[in-house]
């Protein structure tokens, strides 16, 4: 407790900190928000939830971690991601995920956590537990007197998530693709009425979710760390930042993901980095509370 | 002796025969088979909401670690300062004369068990109104909260844990004790089990399971029902880990009291394996993912979670109705006097051989 008020006298008395927190959670939210939007489009289009999505962005970061070892710039390593993770997440698609598309939902849940242990355990076995980070080489900035740093590779990744997304968004809008998979979530029945394959539709959107995942996993790599047994970690926030955002709201998921940052942000300074976990585990709790008495609200309408 | 000649009560007579020679049949095997009662009542308890009520819980872990600790606590804080004995007993070594022992262990767990209950009672407030999905998230949220608040919790050990008081007697009479427990327990589970299932309170069940509105509209009240039932799961839960924790004789909040991709997990993948909504479905379950998993632990060391994960997996992707369900599928006849309805008062409402609709959330 006593920490706690401390930590506050110190965030009120030095204002700069409160921006250095405020511009890493807005860095850090938009990889958030990009992993949250794969999130949301598996789970819109598919209903799938897929719990292995955490860990999805660790192989991302493993890869991206790797190449940086043997002498690649670790940037590289976000194609290299996009790309491969699209590979793994076919395999996954093909082997698993389309036997339990059309069973209800807890069979998708637990099918992707029992996924989520395959690979947070292979990744343990090749990589070992320690955690890792990739170094980029780039300069940090320091502005206010050193009160706020801000690592040149944040701003870096930033603007890639943003690309990222920016390219998804227009992707979904204006392809042929795009527009059958949005099809697909309104109606998937409708949609192969009109000759839309939808079994294409969700493979490639299972694709497409494990791709973004893999360039965001680079991402953190980068700008983070990564750790065999932090999917789980990321699986919670992007669930936390989907529900709360009310799923198939494109700005909520963004704005949600940005909250989701600043909040960890504060939250890890004042409690201490060791309630990170707890924190965002309490987060989704309540959340969930909430939609609840949302929920119950509309129940008394109906009545 | 109508007991015994009973058809009802077949398996359970088997069980009690199997469970009294096991540890003599296999001497060295004493603690796997021990495990494998635990895990018969984890089954057991998971299939009260998740097959008779239709609600997946990912979190029923939560009892069990609950009751571990609030056993550990009662078990420590009855003779010493809590706080004292976690952070001494690294250096200095305590010693528990037997009746301490034994008299902190029985209120620890009964304290236990209670406990969990009234745990179960309040986080059902919480997560109660969630349907689906979101309730397994929900609880799978619930479980990773508490692992991770106890191990930050410093009365407790944080995350080093505690070394609980050492049993007073030799390595074979603590490993015939406790083995005969948890054997006691799972029996207990599972006779009370069955009686639940024969009740109205289980039919109320089976309406919620079945269709929530409907059994809401008739009058059923289902959120007393549902935490009810929790509560009940959780109690055995409560007694199994303040038995566990002192059968391992150290807890620890991550790994032992909340292990989420272990027993956390092996509850639901034991009651998908075996079959579930059934009585003895999470039973052959239990046995079998036990057995699968020891031969697995042994064999394919430094392997082995992964073999878990594609053992899961593939349960869940290719063989959800269970052993049970496949069974009764393929001889619809032969086991319709052999399931739980034989004890209902009206047979035809109480069959529910029928495998369970999906999508009943």
């Amino acid at each position: 407790m006593d920490t706690i008020l401390s930590n506050i006298s110190i965030l009120t008395a030095a204002p700069a900190l409160n921006l250095g927190l405020l511009i890493d959670g807005i860095l850090i939210g938009a990889i958030f928000a990009l992993a949250a939007y794969g999130l949301a489009l598996v789970w819109g289009v598919m209903n799938v939830k897929n719990l292995a999505q955490g860990d999805f962005i660790m192989l991302g970061g493993y890869i991206a971690w790797s190449l940086g070892r043997h002498g690649i710039h670790p940037l590289f390593g976000v194609p290299v991601a996009f790309v491969m993770l699209w590979g793994i997440g076919w395999v996954i698609y093909r082997l698993v995920i389309t036997k339990v598309i059309t069973r209800d939902l807890f069979t998708s849940l637990l099918a992707t956590f029992g996924l989520a242990i395959i690979i947070q355990q292979s990744l343990n076995l090749a990589f070992g537990s320690d955690t890792e980070s990739a170094h980029s080489g780039l300069p940090t900035w320091q502005l206010a007197n050193g009160l706020i740093t801000i690592p040149s590779t944040r701003v870096l990744g930033f603007g890639l998530a943003v690309l990222l997304a920016l390219a998804v968004i227009l992707f979904m809008k204006n392809s042929r693709m795009g527009q059958a998979i949005r099809a697909t979530a309104q109606d998937a029945r409708a949609a192969r009425v009109l000759g839309i394959d939808t079994e294409k539709v969700y493979s490639f959107t299972f694709c497409l979710n494990a791709a973004i995942c893999g360039a965001a996993g680079a991402l953190v790599a980068l700008v983070w760390n990564i750790q065999p047994f932090y999917g789980t970690t990321y699986s919670i926030r992007l669930f936390v930042i989907v529900t709360a955002a009310g799923f198939g709201n494109l700005p909520g998921v963004i704005a949600a993901g940005f909250g989701m940052g600043v909040f960890e942000q504060f939250g890890g300074f004042l409690l201490g980095a060791q309630f990170q976990q707890a924190l965002i585990v309490l987060l989704l709790l309540g959340v969930l509370a909430y939609r609840q008495i949302q929920y119950l609200r509309v129940r008394q309408a109906v009545q | 002796m109508s007991f015994l000649a009973s058809k009802q009560n077949l398996p359970f007579v088997l069980i009690l025969v199997a469970g009294i020679a096991a540890p003599f049949l296999f001497p060295d095997h004493i603690n796997e088979i021990a495990v494998l009662w635990l895990m018969i009542v984890f089954a057991s308890t998971w299939d009260i909401l998740g097959g008779q009520m239709g609600y997946n819980s990912l979190g029923n872990i939560v009892f069990f670690g609950a009751g571990m600790y609030i056993c550990a606590i009662v078990q420590i804080g009855l003779f010493y300062d809590v706080g004292m004995y976690t952070s001494g007993a690294r250096t200095t070594h305590i010693v528990f004369t037997s009746d301490q022992y034994f008299t902190g262990f029985a209120i620890g767990t009964f304290v236990a068990g209670i406990g969990a209950a009234a745990l179960a009672i309040v986080a059902g407030w919480i997560v109660f109104g969630l349907r689906g999905p979101y309730f397994a998230i929900g609880t799978l949220g619930l479980a990773v909260a508490a692992g991770e608040m106890l191990s930050s919790w410093e009365l407790v050990g944080a995350a080093s844990g505690i070394s609980m008081p050492v049993f007073p007697g030799g390595p074979n009479v603590q490993r015939l004790f406790f083995y005969f427990l948890l054997f006691v327990l799972a029996l207990a589970t599972l006779v009370f089990v069955r009686w639940l299932y024969s009740t109205n309170f289980g039919l109320a069940l089976n309406a919620i399971r079945d269709d929530e509105e409907k059994a809401e509209a008739m009058g059923i009240h289902t959120r007393r029902y549902k935490r009810t039932a929790w509560a009940l799961s959780a109690v055995f839960l409560g007694f199994a880990g303040a038995i566990f924790g002192n059968m391992n004789g150290y807890i620890e909040p991550r790994n032992i009291a909340f292990p989420i991709a272990t027993f956390n997990l092996f509850m639901v993948v034991m009651v998908l394996l075996g079959g579930k909504g059934t009585l003895w479905g999470p039973v052959i379950g239990a046995v079998i993912f036990h057995t699968i998993k020891e031969v697995t632990w042994t064999y394919f060391l430094g392997w082995q979670f992964i073999a878990l994960g594609v053992l899961i997996v593939v349960t869940i992707v290719y063989f959800q109705q269970g052993v049970a369900g496949w069974l009764m599928e393929k001889f619809p006849e032969t086991f319709k006097q052999r399931t739980i309805i034989g004890r209902g008062r009206e047979p035809g409402l109480r069959g529910r051989l029928a495998p369970q609709p999906e999508g009943a959330e």
